[in-house]
């Protein structure tokens, strides 16, 4: 059978999430309603605990003869998505029981789908990263509809799940002409296959696929719709965890599967990055709505991440991880403020709603700031280093016309981050938000202090040539 | 290195002061009557000065243990940081000037705010002290990256200071402001990666001394002056700044005009000249006919201006454009000189808008006819405005006459034409200047508003004197400065002469 030491030593964090998913199911079902508000504290409990077991067993290794292959480069995004995964479950309390929706399964969703990411991280096998990708879409579909009475969110989950559906169908379309074309569906085998067009033509649909997942332009449209209508903290778990995994084995697939014929996609991914950037810093600025601007914020920071995949595994890998670990914490923090607005009569999701903000709540408004400022990657603030790393990974690899998009989508998305800084500091102040959830609001603090001031002061340890590159170099095949 | 790092508590002692006013009022902020607002205000003022002050009692002890004798960089402090980014922080001479300039106007800038900034006193001063640091750093950091953060993050609480305190149309004019200098930056900052890159350090010692290819130079030059030139700020590329300064609060002003605009000189001579000398030399002609073009059609247009902020806004781009002249003569004289204006102009600038701010506060307008005949009523005021009408002109016997004829001279052994079409811009100076001070200050009374105004009170007078002594005492003794930035000087010059 399997040597079990191995497989823990592999998949130790995805075992005890299965596991933990499924007693839980379990107990949700014979508890029933008393389990909802406490299943909350469990989930988050037990998704840090995954963050904990991915830390533990950082160095991973090889199970299920190939299947799953987990390396430095796969446990660094793991720790950090369980992470982030168990602070969206933590924040989502509160806005479902106000709503009236508060259900055991709505944590147990969170769950499944971190587990989905946990897969797709460990894949060394385009069935295992299939299998992987349809556990975290299907969880994200419900996830995005689990608001039954509003439209909007109906319309998101469904909107998700059809145009999601069709991206798998293309993906697996792509992985089957892979699979066709070389003869084996291991990643270690397919390392060594030569090129053949068909192969090529599969990596282009597989390309296609994960484009949509990680909401890269033009597979982007449906991002701003299903951020807008889904439940904001789904959209919070959204725009964090998952980005971040999508977006790492993204990297990992064309780095370690196609590693070797980088320069027959290294233009596409360049041309898809390019194309993220300026539809991103564009189309944020027509927006009224906080979570679709956001979700054009979103499309133009996965750009700049892929700028970092197009400079190749050697440069792109640490810059890839540094950038996109500073982006989804500024992230998951932006999404808890949007979280903590609230006036009678609801939850408040148009920016000149923010008016204000500075005189109301100085300290969240602070916050707030530092994570908006964060995001567009000025300094002094953390999110700074980041862009600073895909800059150097750009300009190294020599791609120079797309940094100098870059520079440029990074002055125009600076129109609407300056935006939401000018209405919440100049304008007049409308009525006050009510009284946020502690959480919320530390959620929001905590997030701006990481990205903004922790990133920036320990970015030697964290980013190239600390433990990002120590991720990174588990990459080597 | 060893002993008290003086340079990193006086860069960041504004900030470290700028968190705790937060924190104090953070936690004083239930106790809030009506009456009691204007106290605390009072307060909070007093609290940023204190620490502005003490900011500057450091910059000074920090000038007191600088050696003027020595050319290279002094006081270092160097931290490994962050791969070939380290933190590393350190004055020359003409570091030194320019952060005794910032640390010498911030104080005046709150001071001058006592009475003209009643909203959000808070905000206000925390918004000062974390420029103030970022200023002061601009000219302490030894290190590319370091420089670009505290060069790039001084805009956003200059954007707050004009969003916020602004006049009418201040939301335009602070988004102009912003976007006009980021893009220039940014460009900057790839040419300061791709530098980083080839010369595998980011320390201003290792890059000044590796040769960059001549044809690379060229794009890296143009890169910088992208940034540069919006700083300065150079024609065609000024246009952000009337805006700027007409919406601007006064103290905004102030500081804009006093040190922002320097961070422009500083960076040709820090970087254009020693590091990309071959670019330099290249593109001296062109960066002569921009100067020019800066000094003779800016003064033009600043004598066709009906408000008075704008017509100093564009006297300050006419008075850069002299700095510009200075710096790319590549010799002793026109550095010296270009130095030396910046200081002066700092100075003179920022009295100028202060006096601007005298007559705005009692009357809410800025418009040049509304006034007239201010001698009848004030004239203390009517002194001082005189004192720095001569200096902008150029009066020998104030700063501005040096600066101004240092860099003719020094330009005029470089290229006779630039000296001459940069002495154009000298008579355009006085007559626009003139003018102005003939139709608000001579004459009789005529806008019946203004017959029962004030002269001068006493926290006026407290800001604007130090400018007008240290204006005369740099006028008739420019070797104090001369001494301090002569060594800065001569190495940049070597370093021009090794990389050609």
């Amino acid at each position: 059978m399997f040597d079990t030491q191995s497989v823990v030593q592999a998949l130790a964090p995805e075992l005890w999430l299965a596991a933990a998913a499924l007693v839980l199911v379990l107990a949700g079902a014979i508890i029933g309603e008393r389990f909802n508000s406490l299943s909350y504290k469990v989930c988050t409990a037990v998704l840090f605990a995954a963050a904990a077991l991915s830390a533990l067993h950082l160095q991973g290794g090889e199970a299920f003869n190939g299947l799953v292959k987990t390396t430095t480069f796969t446990n660094f995004t793991k720790v950090i998505s369980y992470t982030l995964a168990a602070v969206a479950v933590f924040l989502s309390e509160g806005f479902l029981k106000r709503h009236e929706i508060s259900r055991y399964e709505y944590p147990l969703l969170m769950v499944l789908a971190s587990l989905g990411m946990g897969i797709i991280l460990s894949a060394n096998d385009l069935m295992t990263l299939y299998m992987g990708i349809e556990t975290l879409s299907l969880s994200s579909y419900v996830l995005a509809a689990f608001h039954r009475d509003s439209a909007r969110s109906s319309e998101a989950g469904l909107k998700y799940f059809v145009l999601g559906a069709l991206a798998s169908g293309i993906l697996l379309y792509g992985a089957s002409l892979v699979y066709g074309f070389t003869g084996t569906t291991s990643f270690n085998g397919l390392t060594e296959a030569g090129e053949s067009v068909g192969a090529m033509f599969g990596m282009v649909l597989m390309i296609v696929g994960l484009a949509f997942k990680v909401s890269a332009a033009p597979m982007h449209v449906w991002t701003p719709d299903v951020y807008e209508g889904a439940p904001t903290p789904v959209v919070a778990f959204f725009s964090s965890a998952p980005k971040f995994a999508s977006l790492v084995v993204f990297a990992n697939v064309m780095f370690t599967l196609f590693g070797s014929v980088i320069d027959q996609w290294q233009l596409i991914i360049a041309i898809i990055a390019g194309l993220s950037m300026i539809v991103g810093s564009l189309g944020g600025l027509t927006q009224n709505n906080l979570k679709r601007l956001l979700a054009y914020s979103s499309i133009a920071n996965v750009g700049y991440a892929l700028v970092a995949v197009a400079a190749g595994q050697a440069l792109g890998a640490p810059a890839l991880l540094t950038f996109s670990t500073i982006y989804v914490v500024s992230s998951l923090g932006l999404f808890a403020g949007v979280l903590a607005m609230r006036r009678r009569g609801g939850m408040v999701e148009s920016i000149q709603e923010l008016g204000g903000l500075a005189r109301r709540q100085p300290i969240f408004a602070i916050a707030m700031t530092m994570l908006v400022l964060s995001v567009a990657g000025l300094p002094p603030f953390g999110g700074f280093f980041g862009k600073y790393e895909i800059l150097r990974a750009g300009v190294d690899a020599g791609l120079i016309p797309l940094t100098i998009v870059l520079v440029l989508a990074s002055v125009v998305s600076l129109g609407y981050y300056l935006r939401l800084i000018k209405v919440m500091w100049f304008d007049e102040p409308k009525e006050a938000f009510e009284r946020v959830d502690v959480t919320v609001l530390g959620t929001v603090i905590a997030c701006a202090v990481i990205a903004g001031i922790v990133f920036m002061v320990f970015i030697g340890e964290l980013g190239a040539g600390g433990w990002a590159s120590y991720a990174a170099a588990g990459l080597n095949p | 290195m060893g002993g008290f790092p003086i340079l990193t508590a006086m860069t960041f002692l504004p900030l470290v002061g700028a968190a705790l006013i937060l924190l104090v009022r953070a936690a004083t902020a239930g106790s809030r009557g009506a009456a009691d607002e204007g106290r605390q205000n009072r307060a909070i003022l007093l609290a940023s000065l204190i620490i502005s002050a003490a900011t500057f009692v450091l910059s000074v002890a920090a000038f007191l243990s600088f050696d003027k004798a020595q050319a290279g960089y002094q006081l270092v402090e160097h931290y490994a940081w962050y791969g070939p980014i380290s933190y590393k922080l350190g004055v020359d001479g003409l570091s030194m000037t320019l952060i005794l300039l910032t640390t010498f106007l911030t104080p005046i800038c709150l001071l001058a705010s006592w009475n003209s900034i009643d909203k959000r006193v808070t905000e206000y001063v925390v918004a000062f002290l974390v420029l103030e640091t970022f200023m002061i750093g601009v000219f302490t950091a030894l290190d590319l990256v370091l420089f670009y953060i505290f060069f790039e993050a001084g805009l956003i609480p200059m954007f707050l200071i004009i969003g916020i305190w602004g006049g009418k149309d201040r939301i335009y004019a602070s988004y102009k402001f912003f976007l006009y200098t980021l893009i220039g930056s940014l460009l900057l900052l790839v040419a300061a990666i791709y530098m980083i890159s080839s010369a595998g350090s980011a320390d201003f010692e290792v890059l000044e001394q590796y040769a960059f290819d001549p044809s690379v130079q060229t794009w890296l030059w143009l890169a910088f002056l992208a940034s540069f030139a919006v700083k300065l700020p150079m024609w065609p590329v000024h246009t952000w700044l009337p805006d700027a300064h007409v919406q601007a609060p006064t103290a905004g002003s102030v500081v804009l005009a006093g040190v922002l605009l320097k961070m422009g000189g500083y960076g040709m001579l820090r970087f254009s000249l020693p590091m990309f000398p071959d670019a330099s030399a290249f593109f001296q002609p062109m960066m002569f006919a921009l100067a020019i073009i800066a000094i003779v059609y800016t003064s033009l247009v600043a004598w066709r201006q009906t408000d008075m902020k704008k017509l100093i806004a564009y006297s300050s781009v006419a008075h850069m454009g002299f700095v510009t002249l200075g710096i790319f003569a590549f010799n002793e004289t026109g550095i010296q000189g270009a130095i030396f204006q910046m200081l002066s102009h700092g100075l003179i600038s920022g009295a100028l808008f202060l006096i601007v701010g005298v007559v705005y506060d009692r009357m809410h307008t800025r418009d040049i006819a509304a006034y007239g005949g201010l001698v009848n009523k004030m004239p203390i005021y009517a002194g001082f405005f005189m004192l720095f009408t001569m200096a902008n002109v150029g009066l020998p016997g104030t700063s501005g006459f040096i600066g101004e004829i240092l860099t003719m001279v020094g330009s005029f052994q470089a290229a006779t034409w630039a000296a001459v079409g940069a002495a154009l811009g000298v008579i355009f100076s006085a007559v626009y200047m003139l003018t102005l001070y003939r139709r608000t200050v001579f004459g009789e009374v005529t806008n019946p508003k203004l017959a029962d105004i004030k002269d001068m009170n006493r926290i006026e007078w407290i800001c604007i004197a130090p400018l007008a002594a240290l204006t005369i005492l740099f006028g008739v003794a420019p070797n104090l400065i001369f001494a301090v930035t002569g060594g800065a000087t001569e190495r940049i010059i070597a370093l021009m002469a090794g990389g050609q």
